[in-house]
């Protein structure tokens, strides 16, 4: 048994959301630097490099990358030989997006109840997402959510006759249908299978995936690849001004379902994809 | 391509002349207010009360701002998605508005009332927040203070890039750019 003290993991959580909003990772800033150069349309151009420019903007002067520094969603992987000690571990969880939204100087997004919409001043609670694994290490994977995107996401509970044609339009649809609402290029997560909320949950993690990070079924990197392409002959493009770049990535994640369904949840994200890990 | 250079608040003789496509520069006074600044302006209208700002010519930005840190102006501050303000749009147009800055498509009755009233629409770029916030010189919260980044802000901007996405004669850029296959 090891033990770990919860302030541990308000202290990581802390540091992770302000790096998150400050500075995108390392894999998303060359998929823009490739896409600059792929983009043929002068408009599309024009906005790929004032993308890049902002992301040096945001490092050296300290501004979060966008406004919308997002609802705080928490991957949490803990060993289930590890023993948390000092509290309540969710406690801790939004105790350090607290510390790092106040601190940090980011943007306070969050309403405490859906229909009467007072803003809880803090950014909490943080969306959470918790699983038991073997072991006895703890991995936090942070990825602060922006809602343009997010509000264009969408779930299809398919037949299993529809196939993969009728995967490859579900995607596509959603794709369409958030055109430039969601701050093109686009990140895409997609989640297939399981049921209604894995399907989203699945998709939901796709996107904590690096950008360059091809799945290790050969149908599905296949199916990545496929709908990468076809996207990009959508001519949505970046900022949604007409161009060739309409996502940078494709990331499906897919579990077992039933024999009766094929869930398709579609978790749109934009070009500031904020996703960081740590392990404790 | 050339950019035309803008001042706010806009004169009609200048809106006629915009284009689709248009890319601008703008600088002036600018409004910022999104979701629940809307909501508050659309109840005081109905209550028969003023609005908290003279719309008229003038232009509303939908961004809600990251705090600033000690020493800056404003902390990032782009654009928010403009649908989302779409039920309320009209009638501030009716009422004057000539200009909105956001992102994203907007509703059929908003391209009407932006036609019949010689408006105009234009985005700036969507996730651009750090780079946007150095074209705000000065940022002053004039109403609807416990709304946080919400509250409406009077904003003194220069040369602030935007694209004409919606001109007054209602050609909408996103549209003809749809109607485009990339090959
Ligand atoms: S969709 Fe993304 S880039 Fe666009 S405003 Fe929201 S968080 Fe920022």
């Amino acid at each position: 048994m090891r033990e770990i003290k919860v302030s541990e993991i308000t202290g990581a959580i802390r540091d992770m959301c302000i790096e998150a909003n400050l500075r995108l990772s390392g894999d998303m800033k060359e998929a823009l630097l490739a896409a600059e150069n792929e983009e043929t349309s002068e408009n599309g151009k024009h906005i790929l490099r004032k993308l890049q420019e902002n992301l040096d903007i945001a490092c050296a002067d300290e501004i979060p990358i966008c406004q919308d520094t997002g609802m705080a969603v928490v991957f949490l992987e803990a060993g289930q030989d590890v023993h948390f000690a000092g509290g309540p571990l969710e406690d801790a969880v939004n105790e350090g997006v607290r510390l790092g939204y106040t601190e940090g100087f980011l943007r306070k997004s969050v309403v405490d109840d859906p229909l009467l919409r007072k803003n809880t001043g803090d950014n909490t609670p943080a969306v959470i997402h918790e699983r038991i694994v073997e072991g006895d290490r703890v991995k936090i994977t942070l990825a602060p959510k922006g809602f343009g995107s997010e509000n264009m996401s969408r779930i299809f509970m398919l037949k299993p006759a529809e196939g993969i044609e009728g995967v490859k339009n579900a995607i596509l649809t959603a794709v369409k249908d958030a055109g430039p609402n969601a701050c093109p290029p686009m990140v895409v997560g997609v989640g297939i299978g399981g049921d209604f909320e894995k399907a989203a949950i699945l998709a939901k993690e796709a996107l904590t995936r690096k950008a360059d990070d091809a799945s290790e079924l050969p149908h599905i990197r296949a199916l990545e690849e496929e709908l990468k392409g076809l996207i990009n002959q959508t001519g949505i493009g970046p900022g949604g001004l007409g161009g060739r770049i309409t996502c940078l990535a494709v990331k499906i994640n897919t579990y077992p379902t039933h024999i009766a369904g094929l869930p398709v949840a579609v978790n749109i994200c934009c070009h500031v994809n904020r996703h960081i890990t740590r392990e404790l | 391509m050339t950019e035309i250079r803008l001042s706010s608040p806009l004169k009609e003789e200048e809106i006629l002349k915009l284009k689709a496509g248009d890319r601008v520069s703008l600088s002036g006074i600018v409004y910022s207010a999104r979701d629940a600044a809307h909501k508050r302006m659309e109840e005081a209208l109905s209550a028969g009360k003023e609005l908290p700002f003279d719309i008229k010519n003038n232009i509303i930005y939908y961004m809600g701002p990251s705090p600033a840190r000690p020493g800056q102006v404003i902390g990032a501050a782009g654009p928010t998605t403009a649908s989302r303000m779409d039920k309320y749009t009209p009638r501030l147009l009716d009422l004057g508005l000539k200009g909105m800055i956001g992102k994203g498509k907007r509703t059929e009755e908003v391209h009407e009332a932006i036609v019949r009233n010689h408006a105009v629409y234009f985005a700036a770029i969507g996730g651009a927040g750090a780079l946007l916030s150095k074209c705000i010189k000065r940022s002053e919260v004039i109403a609807y203070d416990d709304l946080g980044t919400e509250a409406i802000r009077r904003l003194e901007i220069e040369d602030f890039p935007c694209i004409v996405v919606i001109d007054p004669t209602g050609k909408d850029l996103y549209r003809l750019t749809s109607e485009t296959v990339v090959s």
